[in-house]
Formats: C-alpha cells, structure tokens, sequence
C-alpha cells in the first residue's frame, strides 16, 4: 500500500516540478552569467548550474523540493492558502491571477512534509517566479503554520527563501508577517527543534529581516544576493559605486551571516548530515 | 481632529519638524531617566535613545527612535534610521528590562532601517529579525506608541508589542510613500497617491487591527499643543500597563495577537 502512494507522491512531485520551466524551452539553455549555451540534458543533470561558469539559475519551488526530499516521500501541507487582496489594492488581484497562470502556483510558498535520506523533516520554499518570492499574508501564513506543524510534530524544519521582500500591495499587513514568522520561530526555538535557513537568489528586506536570518544554521547558494536594502537604494544613499560582490552568499559568509555556502548539488547531502548531526540520542 | 484630513497631510504633520519627539515624551512623562548606551558588541547607535527611567514612580525601561532636533543632532542621528547597532541596543535593554522585571514602553518615529552599505556589513536584517523574535518572548508588558512616522521592519522592530497605540496624525506603513511608489510605479513622485492606497493612517490600521488604539491629537497636529498629547499618552499607556500587568500569560497573548494578522485573508483549510 505505502509504495503505491510513495509512487503517486513522487509522481505528482515530478509532474509539478516538469511544469517549472524557467529557462525558455528548447533544446539549449543560456546562461545569463556567462552567456554560453549548454544542452538542456547537461543543465538538468546539473541541476540548473551551469556547466561552464557555476551560476545557480533560479529554480521553482516543486523542482527544489524533488531534488531535496528522499523519492516518494513528498507531502504537502497546507496547500490551499492563497493570498486575497486584503487592502483592496488596485489591479493586485488582476496581477496574482496573472501570476496564478504563469506560474500554476496558488502563491510563492510551498511547504511539505517528506524525508531526506530517511529522516523525516518539515520544508519549505519560496518561489521567485510568483511576485519575487514576496512575503504578503499567505506566505507569512503558510512559513507560520509550517513552524507550528513541525513544532507540533517534533520536527525540523528547512526553509529555502528566495525574496524581493514584502508584498506592496498588501502593505503592512506584509509587515507583520515579520513579526509573526519570527515569533513562530521563536516558539519552534524554545521547543529545542532544529531550523535551517538556506538563502537563495535573491534574499532581501522583510524577509531577511525576520525568518530568513533566523536559522539554527545558515546556508546559502553561491552568489546569492542576500541583503536587507537591495543595492539599488544604497547606491542612492551612499551616493557611491558598491563594491564588487557586496551582499553576496561569500560576503555574507565572510560577514559572519552565513555557516556555510553549499552549491546545489552539495545541498541535500548537507542537509542530511545536518539533519544526522541534530538527531536527538546522536546518530544512530 | 475632522476625519477630512488627506493621507498626504497626516503624512506632512507627522514628519513636521516641532512634532513632540522621544527626548520630549521622556522628559514630559518620565523622571530619573538614565540613557544606555551602545549594544556591547561593536558601538553605539544614537538614532534609537533608551534606558531605566521611573514611570509614575514605577521603574520601566524606555526605548525609542531618534530624529535629532538641529542639523548636527540629525546627521548623528541618521535622521531617525537606526542601523543594526541601534535594534542590538535596543534587544540589549529589552533583555535588562526582562530581568529586572520592568515593563518597557517604546516610542517609534522613523522613516525606516538606515539601507547603508556598512549597516548591511553589520547585518541590519539580522538585527531585525533577532529583535522580532525576541519581542516575542519577553514575559513583561510591553507597550509601544506610533508617535510620528513608523516605516518598514525598522520600525516594527520596536513595536512588536502586547499593545500598539498610535497618535491620530501619525503614520505606520510597509515602507515610506515615497519609497513605495518608487518600488511599485518607478516613480517617487506619486507618493500622495501612494499614502491613499497604502492605508497608513491610524483610523485605517485600527479597522486592519494593527493597532490597538488611536490617541487623538489636536486641530492642526500635535506639535501645536504638545502638553495636551502629552497627557493624553500618558493615560493610555499607563491604562494599557495596568491591563497588562493583570494578564498571566503576555507572550501567549502577544503570538496570539500577532498569529491572527492577515490570517483572515487567507482562506484556512483544516488542519
């Protein structure tokens, strides 16, 4: 019985993460870093990296699930909370539609139960694709309630975040989403259950500023752009050229923001060491 | 005050330059009040001011944003932007308000977290972040007031309290509506527009339940009769710390009040 639904799990996770195309379809896939070409086989085999030059292209949430989660073991949870346009913002409930149709995401988080390498776990994923990864109601609603699953569960709890910050359109209720997700990390804290924060391209404002930096470990993405004010408004505050690599996953290590900078095909397995490293008892 | 004042002129009256500032509301609803400084691990930060002081002769630690009332007294103080020195301060005598068992009373007027490149170096998100959560665990009342402009995690980082009260003119948003029209339309020039839509004003985040309640100010805004707002603050902080300090369970209450925000503009599947 478990291996019939181990197999309809992974293949919904596969059908979902097939959809995600962030490159153009074709046979070839151009990198925006180095502008060489690569076979679509040799990015997929590297997992989006590419082949020649190491750039991380962004990924969707399903895809980055199916390549962290053990096969078959991807659940998800709380699926059906998508964002209403609580401030009756101008044109914002045309723009998610929008956003709804391109993507086929409800919103840009998604969260799952699963296992990785056996170890069960509580993961979530900020999509860039849907409004930036922004953080309006739904996505502080959903990184909340997967606090408080894996909390309730005795679980760890992984979260990828990729942002542009708050959600404008939904105002300060975005902010407060801040508030909200840390205090649910802070209740996740208390209860001595691990969190692992993983910063992707990019990672900025409301984000950075609440859950994202809030890890029991910090990883993060080679060349990630993490950072509270994106560079654009520092240039205009300092008046200034920023220096080269300023706010980058290696800057941020150096700055003391991030333990480790792991490239995605290093991720999985160093998030099962790090799942193996906080097993209550040590390993097995 | 009329309810037929504009978006944009709340957001003038609360950047006016005579508007009542912390070092006003220390010395009109205070006394002893001894100013902490720095955050213990890299400097001090003058754009949040904070320490002990007696609050109707109850000690309380206070903890506020800084604008500075001349040119000097503004550029040391980033005109109110606090970097990440000033939110490690300000955890710092949260954390000694904890233990000595003091209520801690906030006052916010700022335009945001100073977006410098060294206070990045620093890890403004970080100190943000640090200061939400650990708001959320204090077990003693705290109580903040939206004095003058409240804006971005900069300012939520000190108002992520059991109650949030608000004077009439001031304003509390995402971000600035300057800021906010440059992110949304590329244009900072539209920011009267932006303050329409952003519902930033006291009345609006009441019926959002953001704030808890709204202190009315006089015709024409605080700065013209400030002993009036003084008094006026005065009663409903030490009215909400009296409630509060009958209440068993504050960071319950506090992840509870929290916990519901937006909560509602989402459909809720069950569990």
């Amino acid at each position: 019985m478990s291996t019939i639904f181990a197999k309809r799990r992974a293949r919904l996770l596969a059908m979902k993460s097939l959809r995600e195309h962030y490159a153009p379809s074709g046979s070839t896939v151009t990198c925006p870093r180095c502008g060489r070409d690569s076979s679509r086989r040799a990015a997929t085999e590297s997992l989006y990296v590419c082949p020649l030059c190491g750039y991380h292209f962004p990924i969707g949430a399903y895809y980055r699930l199916s390549i962290t989660l053990d096969h078959g073991s991807f659940r998800e949870l709380f699926p059906k909370i998508p964002a209403r346009d609580p401030l009756a913002f101008p044109g914002y409930r045309e723009k998610l539609e929008a956003a709804r149709r391109k993507t086929g995401l409800d919103e840009a988080a998604v969260v799952a139960a699963g296992t990785i390498d056996g170890r069960r776990c509580v993961a979530g994923v900020l999509d860039s694709r849907f409004f930036l990864g922004s953080m309006g109601t739904a996505v502080g609603e959903k990184v909340t309630l997967a606090a408080e699953y894996a909390r309730r569960n005795r679980l760890p709890l992984i979260l990828f975040s990729a942002s542009g910050g708050a959600r404008m359109q939904e105002g300060i209720l975005s902010l407060m989403q801040m508030a909200k997700t840390s205090a649910a990390l802070g209740r996740l804290d208390r209860r001595g259950l691990l969190y692992i924060s993983v910063l992707t391209d990019p990672t900025t404002g409301g984000v950075t500023a609440s859950f994202a930096s809030l890890g029991d470990v910090i990883l993060a993405e080679p060349g990630a752009l993490i950072g509270f004010a994106g560079p654009r408004v520092i240039r205009q505050t300092i008046g200034e050229t920023l220096p080269e690599g300023f706010q980058r996953a290696e800057f941020q290590m150096e700055h003391g923001f991030v333990d480790q900078v792991v490239p995605r095909n290093r991720m999985r397995e160093t998030l099962s060491r790090l799942l193996r490293l906080h097993e209550k008892g040590g390993p097995a | 005050m009329s309810g037929d004042v504009t978006a944009a002129e709340r957001v003038a009256i609360a950047r006016h330059p005579r508007r009542p500032n912390i070092s006003d509301y220390i010395n009109a609803l205070f006394t002893d009040f001894f100013e902490q400084r720095g955050d213990r691990l890299m400097g001090e930060d003058a754009a949040i001011l904070g320490g002990a002081a007696l609050y109707h002769g109850r000690p309380v630690t206070v903890i506020g944003t800084r604008k500075g009332r001349d040119l000097e007294e503004n550029l040391r103080c980033r005109f109110g932007m606090p970097g990440p020195e000033g939110y490690r301060k300000a955890r710092r005598l949260m954390g000694q308000a904890e233990k000595f068992r003091r209520p801690i009373i906030t006052f916010v007027d700022t335009g945001g977290a100073y977006p410098g490149l060294e206070a990045e170096e620093r890890g403004q998100g970080e100190a943000i972040a640090r200061s939400l959560l650990e708001m959320s665990r204090l077990t003693v009342p705290v109580v903040a007031v939206i004095t003058g402009e409240g804006s971005s995690g900069g300012a939520l980082a000190l108002a992520a309290a059991d109650r949030v009260l608000m004077l009439e003119n001031a304003v509390y948003a995402v971000l600035s509506p300057e800021g906010f029209a440059s992110i949304l339309w590329k244009d900072a020039g539209r920011s009267g527009e932006a303050g329409e839509l952003m519902k930033l004003t006291a009345k609006d985040l009441k019926a959002l339940g953001v704030i808890d309640e709204i202190i009315p100010e006089p015709g024409g805004g605080a700065h013209l009769a400030p002993a009036i707002v003084f008094r006026q603050v005065d009663e409903a902080v030490s009215r909400h710390l009296a409630q509060l300090s009958r209440e068993r369970d504050l960071p319950g209450g506090r992840y509870r009040k929290f916990r519901r925000m937006g909560a509602a503009a989402c459909q809720k599947e069950a569990l």
